[in-house]
């Protein structure tokens, strides 16, 4: 029945009314936002590891969530399975040097240095809703490039129906990998035109410094309108692959997980509700947004996809 | 010191080392230790403290039995109750700050989550037993009823586990020790009770 309604439905059917009558808003936010980096910037100067971004259109004009609760509150199971285990642990990590292998459906495959891999690309400040699939969710000022910018240059044959990542597999420094609590390495995946979006990052760096360990460092996926699991860490491979891949949550339990998992207020997680978040440093729970309030931008990509079946 | 003030020294403790993590708690709480879901911590560490009390109200008995300590018993009923405390603590939580008295929401949840239903119903057999814990309602009823009453325990601890084991999102070493605790604490009884059987019939 879904599939047969596919057709007829207009992107102002999946995006949430209030969204959509705000997107005027959205856009008057960008002056806003622009000043907020010139600030950013002008007090990330002073820190040795200081980063600068762009403002970014993307950005909501949302005010972030605080920064002791966004690098203090982390599941990155590599490092443990408290969301305080990744600050305590991730100190271990050694991000220096780091290499990202890309290789499958691409004409220029190899195994790059971080240095190489981002060159080139202007910093642009993405400030993005995150929804964790357990029901909390944080803005955050993230710092990155677009993926796509990323991925073009190794040239994706017409065969890259999707784009397959890894996160880094050393369990002398990711205590948490000594167990297997998942199918080690961390494993996660998007649709071509997923990765190619121009809301998807790879992020580098956070309030206006490079990425803290506990969030991913040095470089990690930002998938806004996506729960916050399939925005994988400390990536150290990315694969072209014709055949949708395989990802770490979805091969832990398939019945919860999806390969798509797009945040979807009417689409709950067997065991709870998806309806409402805690925002982190909000007392009530609000109301969760199709496509994490996104919509506008995204649900053009699942036209006629039955987002029931495929969560 | 005399035998009474002893005592009550011991029963003190007792109380003291019951009520010592929920003070923890609201101290943590009140100086911002609690992470930066708050809530959600609170929940789940009253959640998890209602159930180790009820296992350690489970494990009196043959904790009597096996010490030849008959006295402990008298703590039971304190630790019983306790653990009650902490359980209602832990809903009102859920439905006060987690839910704020979304009514509609909390319904769904009991009918459509299996965790939470099976919490519900651990918590809807708790109390009958917390209710029957005065002297007055044991004399009432009378010690045989009274006993087959509160053998719902057996009941209400396991289903415990159960909900928080099918909470859990990954890690289900945790829940599987509770578990595997209540499983011996359980066998202890169904090996006494057939062991009295054999003897009765004997």
């Amino acid at each position: 029945m879904l599939i047969r309604h596919g057709d007829d439905l207009t992107e102002n059917d999946v995006t949430p009314q209030d969204v959509y009558l705000r997107r005027r808003e959205f856009m008057s936010g960008l002056i806003g936002g622009g000043l907020a980096v010139a600030t950013g910037a002008a007090a990330s100067a002073q820190t040795a590891t200081g980063l600068k971004g762009i403002a970014s259109p993307y950005s909501t004009k949302e005010t972030p969530t605080g920064r002791a609760d966004i690098t203090g509150y982390n599941n990155f199971y590599e490092f443990g399975l408290d969301k305080e285990d990744p600050a305590r642990n991730a100190g271990s990590l050694k991000t220096s040097p780091w290499t990202v292998k890309i290789d499958g459906h691409c004409d220029k495959p190899g195994t790059y240095d971080i240095g190489d891999f981002l060159r080139g690309n202007p910093l642009q400040q993405r400030i993005y809703r995150l929804r964790c699939v357990e029901g909390w969710s944080m803005v955050i000022p993230w710092l990155g490039v677009p993926l796509a910018d990323l991925l073009k240059k190794y040239e994706p044959t017409s065969k890259a129906k999707y784009v397959a990542f890894e996160t880094l597999y050393r369990p002398s420094e990711m205590p948490g990998q000594r167990r297997a609590v998942l199918d080690w390495p961390y494993r996660e995946g998007l649709r071509i035109d997923e990765a190619m979006h121009p809301l998807t990052i790879m992020a580098v760096g956070l309030y206006g410094e490079s990425l803290p360990k506990q969030n991913g460092a040095p470089m990690r996926l930002v998938v806004p309108w996506k729960y916050g699991f399939k925005s994988i860490k400390s990536v150290v491979r990315i694969s072209f692959v014709e055949k949708q891949p395989r990802t770490a949550w979805n091969d832990s339990a398939p019945r919860e997980y999806g390969f798509y998992s797009n945040v979807n207020p009417t689409v709950d997680h067997p065991r709870w509700s998806q309806a409402t978040e805690r925002r982190i440093g909000e007392f009530r729970r609000r109301e969760t947004l199709m496509f994490n309030g996104y919509g506008e931008r995204v649900a053009g990509m699942y036209r006629g996809l039955d987002l029931k079946k495929n969560f | 010191m005399d035998r009474r003030a002893l005592d009550r020294l011991v029963y003190g403790l007792v109380w003291l080392a019951c009520f010592a993590p929920l003070l923890w708690l609201v101290w943590r709480g009140f100086n911002n230790e609690l992470g930066a879901n708050p809530i959600d911590k609170l929940i789940r560490e009253l959640g998890v403290w209602g159930l180790r009390l009820l296992i350690v109200g489970l494990a009196i008995t043959p904790a009597a039995r096996l010490l030849r300590q008959p006295r402990l018993i008298r703590f039971r009923r304190t630790i019983g109750l306790f653990a009650f405390a902490y359980v209602l603590l832990h809903l009102t939580n859920y439905v006060v700050t987690d839910q704020w008295f979304d009514w509609a929401a909390i319904g769904k949840d009991i009918l459509k989550r299996p965790f939470i239903t099976v919490g519900m119903a651990a918590f809807v057999l708790l109390v009958p037993l917390a209710v029957t814990s005065t002297n007055w309602a044991l004399r009432k009823l009378g010690p045989v009823r009274w006993r087959k009453l509160h053998r719902l325990t057996y009941l209400i601890v396991p289903l415990g586990v159960i909900h928080y084991l099918m909470l859990v999102k990954a890690d289900h070493r945790p829940p599987l020790i509770y578990g595997a605790i209540v499983a011996v604490l359980l066998g202890w009884r169904v090996r006494d009770w057939a062991r009295k059987r054999r003897a009765a019939l004997a």
